[in-house]
């Protein structure tokens, strides 16, 4: 074995240091009475600065720290992505009795960990980094998921993430166990060379290891039948966790999905590629459908994210240049869509006495038209319709998987598609259109965590700039990129091309 | 150019946006006014002799996918292009002249809507097309569902209700025509470099097995949007909750994105396919033909009697197309303006007899023409037209059709036959029911006022005209329409086995 003397490329893993930095910072600055307030600025700061390092290192890709890390375009595309949204986050934050109640500091300083987590998990070229920042972006966001300390909803989402999510760890790393003892090698190279050294083709113990690292992952990207935590956890964590959440981790989760499968497993692409294209189809039935009955806007969120973490899986399922980069395009389009309906429901769920129940945006068309055109939009983006990014997103979706041979998947989407507008169009319904029936106006609705003692109403939350602001940016990106998407396809297609 | 044309509507909307709101109205109908007259200038200027492409704009707009901008117009949607922007003028004048609700809203959805509708007949990159196809359907989702009718009253749908109804119809369609669009363009660029345009795929052409396929998926898109018999279950409903207005252009035009979508993509990127399920499509057609003009006679409510004879005037047209010869689809291609161009004025005129009536029931109607002659009389036009009198252009369009069946298909020809002498009974039925018999106690009878008359006039001018003279469209039409027809033709010559069935 070839031991290289340590060379530590600095320049490389300046994004990590700037977070780590950046962690400690903000947890202090809670300590220090003159910067107690500062909290959600340094966090920006600290995601900026990351951002910028990041962009530096844009197209020069480099093997770090001996192989365990490779800072490549695609891992930068997809820490951009979550550090866009985390940074979103931190602004729907603002006023949120989370931060208060969790202590402002801690709040901040436990999201930059998650994104620590996500920045180090995209890059990940080893199982050990690997399962390290799998568990760097999760244990943050139990956490996060709690914060809401006296609403029992919040606690409940908490502790179900933390049960279902070790979970999911643990078959992960019992799949990871056997790749090893199979290959011998943790990092990704090393398993691929291992399984065509030792003739491992087909045997069934790089296959057990295949599968349960399948399932582990699909626990975090929420995909069908693995998803069952999503909406409860969804719906009990404070919204601007659920928002970071349905975008970031999937990113994070989906980059090393498509690095560990296609680098690592790549010659094992005949047996993993029908069950992930099974498990695609599932989580696009599964999702679409569970969504149809639900009322709370959180809930629907949660379903549409399954059946979105199916289409996306579609990207990993071809295996090649146009599936990774469609999925990165996804991805991004993604996080805008979503944002864009998560600062809406955040705004009404401290504005109106209904929560995040669907009845909180109804009439939103002549009350709040800055609140309910971005939520539209993204209704719109997510349904797929043109002249949104969501459309060009399943465009390219599709075309990688007709031309990966998997037709029948993108009638999958097709199919799937033509459900979830049911549900879309009922968000889209409830603001711009009369009521299907009449509801009895007033009282306190009898729904998890929205009694009006823990969640005081703030009459003016619809106007607050932080809350219209990053709404309306988020839709305006979702409109730019389905016009002119040129921009973000190079991006996507950077992405693509790091691994291929 | 046709960028102007293409995006004027949409920009007036948008400036639409921060005009005071008594002024969106007036704002909106100068915008179409303007495609319109844009609209005119490029017909003028067409060069009728030439079958290919005029007024090309192309350039590349995604091109990691293969996706172009690029439109282009010829005989095949010339025609479809100056009915839009004829139809749209007088639905946003007519709507201009009374209050909506939210009218700056309003107005610029039908402004988005005229765009999405010039897109789809405009397009000449199959991508866009489907963009645009499918898009048209954003805005009518707002304006009939916004500004329609809920009829549980009656124990029909909310105006919610069946705009989602419509919507998940038609998309079924257009989401398979996506996938199918996608599928065209990988399998026929074959590993090589993908494009979207529609004449590189002509030219490439892709096998008969994916053809079949392929070939349904559109149908199936195009089939729902006409709407044609088994697939029209989304009509009666979105019908009676639509704003009169926007069903009239929604009936005139986007009825006829479908047949066009036939001329346009199907016969000429599938021609085998095409031959291949001719016979099942005029199958199609003629139940549209038998059920439409059925459901027509014995329908009560005014919008649906429209809307099921518009079921079976697609139908012909459908039937026009699959004749698959030149003087049926010539014959398609003219039965679609005229159809555009009866159909819009009917609506109107029920919104005109809903204002004085106040009812939607023929049974509740009648007498109409004793007070006011000058709507009998424009109504009287209309209808005549509507079944096709000899000496109206719909009678040129739909002896041109049946021509073409005869010598395609002689049996389907002579079921076809039967659907003319059907519509002779529910047009009358419906001039009759409404403007002849005893006037009801209580109903209004009162002449047209000028507002009216400037939106009706103009539009029956244009059916007057058009019977006088309808060469002025089969003689732009017709090098197009024998190109397309050629391909088809010619695609299934060298196949002897599809010859000899």
């Amino acid at each position: 074995m070839n031991f290289n003397e340590p060379h530590i490329d600095y320049a490389g893993i300046s994004p990590l240091i700037a977070l780590t930095v950046g962690i400690c910072v903000v947890l202090l600055s809670a300590v220090f009475k003159p910067f107690k307030r500062s909290a959600p600025l340094l966090t920006l700061v600290t995601l900026g600065a990351t951002a910028g390092l990041l962009i530096w290192r844009w197209d020069d890709p480099k093997n770090l720290i001996t192989g365990a890390l490779r800072l490549d375009d695609l891992a930068i595309s997809i820490s951009l992505i979550a550090i866009l949204v985390a940074a979103f986050c931190v602004v729907l934050s603002i006023g949120e009795r989370a931060t208060e109640e969790a202590g402002s500091g801690e709040y901040h300083s436990l999201l930059l960990g998650s994104v620590l987590g996500m920045v180090l998990l995209s890059q990940a070229t080893n199982l050990v980094t690997f399962f390290v920042a799998l568990e760097t972006l999760s244990i943050p966001l139990y956490i996060l998921c709690a914060t809401n300390l006296r609403r029992e909803g919040s606690l409940e989402s908490g502790l179900k993430y933390l049960i279902v999510g070790s979970i999911g760890s643990a078959t992960l790393l019992y799949g990871m166990a056997f790749l090893y003892g199979g290959t011998g090698a943790t990092g990704f190279q090393g398993i691929a060379a291992g399984i065509a050294h030792n003739g491992l083709d087909g045997d069934p113990l790089i296959l057990i290891g295949i599968a349960m690292a399948a399932v582990g992952l699909a626990f975090k990207t929420s995909i069908a039948p693995f998803h069952q935590w999503t909406p409860d956890v969804y719906q009990g964590a404070p919204t601007p966790i659920t928002s970071f959440m349905a975008v970031a981790t999937k990113a994070a989760a989906f980059a090393v999905f498509l690095r560990f499968f296609e680098v690592a497993l790549g010659s094992q692409l005949d047996s993993w590629q029908p069950a992930l294209a099974a498990l695609a189809a599932i989580s696009i039935v599964v999702g679409n459908v569970g969504a149809l009955g639900q009322d709370s806007l959180k809930r629907i969120m949660g379903w549409s994210g399954v059946a979105q973490a199916g289409y996306m899986l579609g990207g990993v399922v071809v295996a090649s240049e146009a599936g990774t980069s469609s999925l990165v395009f996804y991805l991004a389009v993604y996080a805008f869509m979503n944002l864009a309906a998560f600062a809406v429901i955040v705004a009404r769920e401290r504005e109106t006495i209904f929560g995040d129940d669907i009845r909180a945006v109804r009439g939103l068309g002549a009350e709040r038209p800055a609140l309910a055109w971005p939520l539209t939009i993204s209704m719109l983006a997510l349904a797929g319709l043109p002249a949104t990014a969501g459309f060009i997103g399943k465009l390219y979706l599709i075309e990688a998987l007709v031309e990966g041979d998997y037709t029948w998947l993108a009638v999958f989407i097709a199919v799937g598609t033509m459900i979830s507008l049911a549900y879309y169009l009922r968000i889209v319904a409830a603001m711009w259109m009369r009521p299907e029936r009449e509801a009895v106006p007033g009282g306190t609705p009898a729904i998890a965590g929205a009694s009006p003692e823990a969640d005081p109403v703030d009459p003016e939350a619809g106007r607050r700039w932080y809350l219209v602001g990053p709404a309306v940016l988020a839709a305006a990106a979702t409109v730019f990129f389905g016009v002119i998407p040129q921009p973000l396809v190079e991006f996507a297609s950077h992405a693509g091309s790091a691994l291929f | 150019m046709i960028n102007v044309l293409l995006w004027a509507p949409l920009a007036f909307g948008l400036v639409g946006l921060f005009l005071p709101r008594r002024a969106a109205g007036p704002w909106a109908v100068l915008g179409t006014l303007v495609t319109l007259s844009v609209a005119v200038g490029m017909t003028i200027g067409f060069n009728q002799g030439d079958s290919g492409l005029q007024y090309v704009e192309s350039t590349p707009w995604i091109s990691g996918l293969g996706v172009d901008y690029s439109l282009g117009l010829d005989g095949l949607n010339l025609f479809l292009v100056l009915l839009t922007a004829l139809l749209w003028t007088g639905g946003v004048a007519f709507a201009a002249f009374r209050d909506y609700e939210r009218p700056k809203t309003f107005f610029l959805l039908m402004l988005v809507a005229e765009t999405a509708t010039l897109g789809s007949f405009l397009a000449q990159d199959l991508l866009l097309f489907v963009l645009f196809f499918d898009f048209m359907l954003v805005p009518f989702y707002f304006l009939f569902g916004a500004w329609g009718h809920d009829r549980t009253a009656e124990g029909g749908m909310t105006a919610s209700g069946a705009t989602l109804k419509m919507i998940i119809y038609t998309l079924i369609g257009s989401l398979l025509m996506l996938v199918a669009a996608i599928a065209t363009a990988i399998i026929s660029a074959d590993g090589g470099h993908i494009t979207f345009s529609i004449q590189a795929l002509q030219e490439q052409g892709i096998g008969l097995g994916s053809q079949r396929w392929i070939f349904w998926f559109f149908a199936a898109a195009f089939l729902v949007k006409m709407p044609a018999f088994l697939l029209h279950g989304w009509m009666p409903d979105a019908y009676r909750a639509a704003p009169l207005p926007a069903l009239a252009v929604f009936s005139g035009v986007l009825a006829k994105v479908g047949a066009y979508g036939f001329l346009r993509i199907v016969l000429p990127l599938f021609p085998e396919a095409t031959v291949e399920f001719q016979e099942v499509v005029l199958v199609i057609a003629l139940a549209s033909i038998l059920y439409g003009s059925v459901m027509a006679f014995t329908q009560t409510n005014v919008r649906l009697i429209a809307g099921y004879s518009s079921v079976a005037q697609l139908g012909f047209i459908t039937a026009g197309i699959f004749a698959l010869r030149a003087d049926g689809s010539d014959g398609a291609v003219l039965q679609m303006v005229n159809h555009g161009l009866v159909v819009a004025p009917i609506f109107i005129i029920v919104a005109i007899l809903l204002e004085r009536t106040g009812t939607e029931d023929i049974r509740e109607m009648g007498g109409m023409a004793l007070r006011a002659p000058v709507l009998a009389a424009l109504f009287l036009i209309v209808a005549l037209a509507t079944l096709a009198m000899p000496g109206s252009s719909n009678f040129i369009g739909e002896f041109y059709i049946l021509n073409g069946l005869f010598q395609a298909k002689i049996v389907f020809a002579f079921i076809a036959i039967s659907g003319v002498a059907m519509s002779a009974y529910y047009a009358l039925r419906l001039y009759q029911g409404t403007m002849h018999n005893r006037k009801p106690e209580g109903l209004l009878s009162r002449e047209i006022g000028w507002r009216d008359a400037v939106v009706l006039v103009p539009l029956v001018l244009c059916i007057v005209a058009l019977a006088f003279y309808p060469q002025l469209i089969l003689k732009r039409t017709n090098p197009s329409v024998e190109q397309t027809i050629a391909k088809v033709t010619k695609g299934s010559a060298p196949n002897g086995k599809l010859a000899e069935r």
